[in-house]
């Protein structure tokens, strides 16, 4: 039932939100076509001008991927992680979570299917992915389309937000799902 | 900072890569990745072109006054030196509507439109202002009413309740959210404006 209509809601949002938007301006006697086009105009060169820092940061990102450095940094705090109750399972998609939209996205399926996603883990991990967003590609992609060269302290507190969102996850699945 | 972080992420990848003779991998993964950053910014250039477009409507006709009137008290509370009819805020609020609605593709275009008012507003181009921090802080927890990915991953999966996890995902979103931009007013006095390579 809940799913039904979460689903409805989903699938009306945009073709909604676009309908009252075209509705509202021809209401008020805006051209609507010119006025689109004028706008519309900026999206190609604020796109391609993210390329440098796209490339810049999806390297890296591969290059940690790609060489077992990330599973090494697993292989170390997985025993920390034992000693605090926390299921290793899920650090993998942790430490993903921040750098990679595709890369955690593909680890909560993997989770999904090997654990089920009724089981705890499943729960845990579907919690985790939906509860927070790619701090490293916001970082880039936002700061990168103004040329902000220095970020002061906003790595620092999108990886705090992140671990909150780990932790919360964690505690309040335990305390929902038990 | 940045420059620190992107310098580690490469060097340790390629030590890391000599010692388990993963090089081959790693060449590999140098032009898959870089080719994968572009392919991105190309489907960028797709979203950004519609909802910029539709962005430009709800100026002009002033729905967009409606949005800021519901949501004012929240923007003036996370930007309190924010100006208060300011081009900025409008796009902040677009940006946090989209959110929260899961419309993902609309909440980047609308982002990015606040990042470039509010760089009229920064004295110091080069380096992130104090709201641009706060709205960053927001930005990366996802604030969203409705994780619809995941629950079309969980349904695919064969789960016997897909929607189960909306309720943990709200309250976990909420708090990652409070505690972001608690910890950007904390940490803001500690990394200065100028000069101040944090």
């Amino acid at each position: 039932m809940l799913q039904t209509i979460i689903q409805t809601i989903a699938a009306w949002t945009i073709p909604l939100f676009i309908f009252i938007i075209l509705l509202y301006a021809a209401a008020k006697k805006i051209d609507v076509f010119t006025t689109f086009i004028e706008g519309a105009q900026e999206g190609f060169q604020t796109s391609i001008a993210l390329i440098p820092y796209l490339v810049a940061m999806l390297v890296a990102i591969g290059l940690l991927r790609a060489s077992g450095a990330i599973d090494l940094l697993i292989g170390l705090l997985l025993p920390v992680l034992t000693k605090l109750n926390v299921p290793g399972e899920i650090l993998p998609l942790a430490i993903m979570r921040p750098l990679s939209g595709s890369g955690a996205l593909g680890i909560t399926a993997e989770i999904l299917e090997h654990f089920g996603p009724d089981s705890f883990l499943g729960r845990v991990a579907s919690t985790m992915q939906g509860s927070t967003d790619t701090t490293l590609y916001i970082l880039t992609v936002y700061f990168g389309s103004v040329g902000i060269r220095r970020t002061r302290h906003a790595l620092a507190v999108g990886l705090i937000a992140d671990f909150a969102a780990f932790a919360a996850s964690i505690a309040i699945c335990t305390l929902v799902f038990g | 900072m940045i420059n620190l972080i992107w310098l580690v992420m490469i060097i340790s990848s390629l030590v890391v890569a000599a010692l388990t003779g993963k090089m081959e991998a790693v060449t590999e993964a140098v032009f898959a990745s870089a080719e994968q950053a572009v392919s991105i910014a190309f489907s960028l250039v797709s979203i950004m072109t519609f909802w910029l477009g539709m962005m430009k409507l709800i100026e002009k006709s002033g729905l967009i006054n409606w949005v800021m009137k519901l949501l004012r008290p929240l923007v003036s509370i996370l930007f309190p030196r924010l100006p208060k009819d300011h081009p900025a805020a409008q796009a902040i609020l677009m940006n946090m509507s989209a959110n929260l609605l899961g419309m993902g593709s609309a909440a980047t275009p609308f982002g990015l439109k606040a990042m470039q008012e509010l760089q009229t507003l920064n004295p110091d181009p080069q380096t992130a202002s104090d709201e641009m921090c706060t709205f960053l802080a927001v930005n990366t927890s996802s604030m969203t009413l409705i994780p619809t990915t995941v629950i079309a991953l969980r349904a695919a999966g064969g789960s016997a309740n897909p929607t189960e996890i909306v309720g943990t995902t709200i309250i976990a979103t909420f708090i990652a959210c409070s505690i972001g931009v608690i910890s950007d007013r904390l940490l803001r006095k500690f990394s200065a404006h100028n000069g101040g390579r944090k």
